[in-house]
């Protein structure tokens, strides 16, 4: 018995050394040339619920340090990026976080793809003292301690301070209705539109949720539908915002419908079919690249990534490719100027001013980690199944 | 105003109904056969509505060609689980058999997020998607197609299970499988058998719940567990008790969260669950089921 345990330990102990064997050497190979690589690390939704964002979150870093690297990285260093799946759980996310920072020793990290992780890994950075780019737009982000946590997607309350404008001023509505999720980015939303709209004079009629897992949201729209309003607001992420268009279109309500950028992807179009035409929701540049207008500084920027990440992945890019194509440069510009040192990057990156990416022109200070506001963003329209620019 | 939307409730109550109690069929198969709750059972149904998405989309198959070749597929994995995992575990005890379901869930769940990928998929309406208007409420030609196709199966369940010789030793086989072998009937091919049609009974309901719902692969466990809330509330061992268990659920939860609140329509279901327990832990419909106790 004895020996067997012993047996087993050996085995144990030889397989650890050929894993780290195994990794010796991949950071070997990965060493074009001779400068200590810097290490950055990302942990990003690739499973779970938000996988359809982590997934192409994951492409954008994977083809960016790729494309880096061949390029001779910053200053002749090549960039080891180790990216960590938190499966769409905070639990995870801190896990993995501390393995970046105690094991593979980054110097800054970029994610969470979801707000929940992104929260439960906010103290942890700040802690070690290590710069954060999160990919998300939940307020509390930047809200309170944000010392060392930065974004680059649109804070929420941009977005809804956006969207009520547009439907209030363009559309002409007098009153809305939402239709949410009833998980932390739906009621987090429900609750900040309702507070902004509120402010801006229009009132709401009617406020439904439905699970994130719901099949038919019928039953709520029949409320809705009952309350008889103006418009209608779907504040949740794929599938279910579909469901609600095709169930509306069942039950004969045809008021305007404004989304999340949760159905920011191609995906609502197939899921919805004919029921998406007409749908409208804030979102970036990078989702109407046709559209955008020779001036605008954006455009070679969005022109280049678009193009690349579709020759590579055959598929147009989302938002959050975006969200990640920016994280990536605004950290590699602050690197190249100051070096992989965690204090000084983050001091970098708060210096960061009219940086032209894909989500838009960041402007970051020290009271000011969002980088972007409401002008960087614009009202999408479907339109036969495509995305067409609905108003500035 | 009031009575129409109390109507749409009430209709939508039994459209999403009929589709818990079409899930709801396939537990009480296995559970018949070997008094087991197959945890997988939502993933049949995820994996039939995602495989005739590539039979139609991807391999552009016609349409009910597509459907039959996704509930094959299905029906072949279902016989693939009992001989591989079921079967070797004859004599385990429920427990371990039980957990033997929940392992597989998670591996077709993973099995099926890399063969599809992550995102959401749907089909086409059978029957176009023009809804019908009755006295100012609405149903889709899909949702009546799943009203009666629930109906057709269990009817044609009864009729199998009284009429044919085959239907005959598999009941004979879950109820006493010792005697029904010493009767010459194998008690575990019986078994096979009850994996296959509940298997395939989950790819018929995947398949028709396709165009009305968003499959992904994390979908079965909602499916699942509203199936086997139908399931439990028409007393797990009655196919005809899993269909009123299902309509029931569904209307119970349409009208709940459209009278009082859409907040509590997930725990409207599980609180009638809980109480069926705390009552009638047969189930409502559960009678029938009183005949096993004599084993």
């Amino acid at each position: 018995m004895r020996q067997r345990i012993f047996v087993l330990i050996l085995a144990v102990a030889a397989l650890a050394l050929a894993v780290a064997g195994c990794k010796a050497d991949t950071s070997k190979t990965g060493t074009v040339t001779t400068k200590e690589p810097i290490k950055i690390g990302a942990v990003l939704s690739v499973t779970g619920a938000n996988a359809p964002l982590g997934d192409a979150e994951k492409k954008t870093l994977e083809m960016e340090v790729d494309k880096l690297n061949k390029a001779g990285g910053i200053k002749g260093a090549p960039v080891e990026l180790t990216i960590e799946d938190d499966e769409s759980d905070a639990s995870k996310a801190v896990a993995a976080l501390n393995k970046l920072l105690k094991v593979d020793k980054v110097v800054a990290i970029i994610g969470g793809t979801g707000t929940t992780p992104t929260m439960a890994m906010k103290p942890i950075t700040a802690k070690e003292k290590t710069p954060q780019i999160a990919l998300v737009a939940g307020n509390q982000v930047t809200k309170d301690d944000y010392k060392w946590i930065f974004r680059t997607a649109h804070n929420e309350t941009y977005v809804f301070k956006k969207a009520i404008d547009y439907l209030s001023q363009t559309v002409k509505v007098k009153n809305l209705a939402i239709l949410h999720d009833s998980n932390a980015y739906g009621q987090g939303g429900a609750d900040e539109i309702k507070r902004i709209a509120t402010a801006m004079g229009l009132p709401i009629v009617a406020t439904e949720k439905y699970d994130s897992t719901a099949t038919d949201v019928t039953t709520q729209l029949t409320t809705i539908k009952g309350a008889n309003p103006d418009c209608l607001i779907i504040w949740g992420t794929n599938p279910v915002p579909a469901v609600a268009v095709k169930n509306m279109k069942q039950l004969g309500m045809t008021m305007p419908v404004l989304g999340s950028q949760g159905i920011a992807n191609a995906k609502f179009i197939e899921l919805a079919g004919a029921a998406a035409n007409g749908v409208v929701f804030p979102a970036g540049w990078v989702l109407v690249p046709n559209d955008i207008p020779a001036s605008n500084p954006q455009k070679p920027v969005i022109d280049g990534f678009v193009k690349d990440y579709t020759a590579k992945y055959k598929a147009a890019p989302n938002s959050f490719a975006g969200h990640a194509w920016d994280a990536f440069h605004i950290l590699v510009k602050a690197i190249e100027t100051v070096g992989p040192d965690k204090a000084k990057i983050r001091g970098q990156i708060e210096k960061t001013t009219n940086f032209v990416g894909v989500d838009g022109i960041f402007q970051y200070s020290a009271t000011n980690h969002d980088g972007l506001d409401r002008e960087d963003l614009v009202i999408i329209k479907i339109e036969n199944g495509k995305w067409v620019l609905g108003s500035q | 105003m009031l009575l129409s939307k109390v109507l749409q409730f009430v209709i939508t109550g039994v459209a999403n109904g009929a589709i818990y109690a079409l899930i709801a069929l396939g537990f009480t198969l296995i559970y018949n056969s070997r008094q087991i709750i197959n945890f997988a059972q939502g993933e049949f149904v995820v994996i039939g509505g995602m495989a005739a998405y590539t039979f139609y989309v991807t391999a552009h198959l016609p349409l009910p060609v597509a459907l039959l070749a996704a509930i094959l597929v299905v029906t072949l994995l279902g016989v693939a689980f009992e001989r591989f995992v079921i079967l070797p575990l004859k004599n385990a005890a429920s427990i371990s058999l039980i957990i033997a379901t929940i392992g597989m869930s998670i591996f077709l769940r993973t099995g099926a997020m890399l063969i599809w990928g992550k995102e959401a998929m749907t089909l086409p309406h059978f029957f176009g998607d023009k809804p019908w208007n009755i006295m100012g409420a609405t149903i889709l030609p899909q949702q009546i197609f799943i009203i009666a196709i629930t109906l057709v199966i269990v009817v044609g369940m009864q009729l199998f299970f009284r009429l044919t010789v085959t239907g005959k030793a598999m009941l004979a086989a879950s109820m006493n499988p010792e005697a029904a072998r010493l009767m010459g009937i194998r008690s575990e091919r019986m078994v096979m058998y009850s994996f296959a049609f509940s298997a395939a009974l989950g790819a018929v309901a995947g398949v028709s719940i396709a165009p009305l719902v968003m499959m992904s692969f994390g979908s079965g466990a909602a499916l699942g567990i509203k199936g086997f809330s139908a399931a439990i509330l028409g007393g797990l061992t009655n196919p005809l008790g899993a269909v009123l268990g299902g309509l029931s659920l569904g209307v119970i939860e349409s009208v709940g969260a459209g009278l009082i609140s859409s907040a509590f329509k997930e725990a409207i279901a599980l609180i009638v669950l809980l109480m069926v327990l705390l009552i009638k832990p047969s189930g409502v419909f559960g009678k029938i089921g009183t005949r096993r106790h004599a084993r």
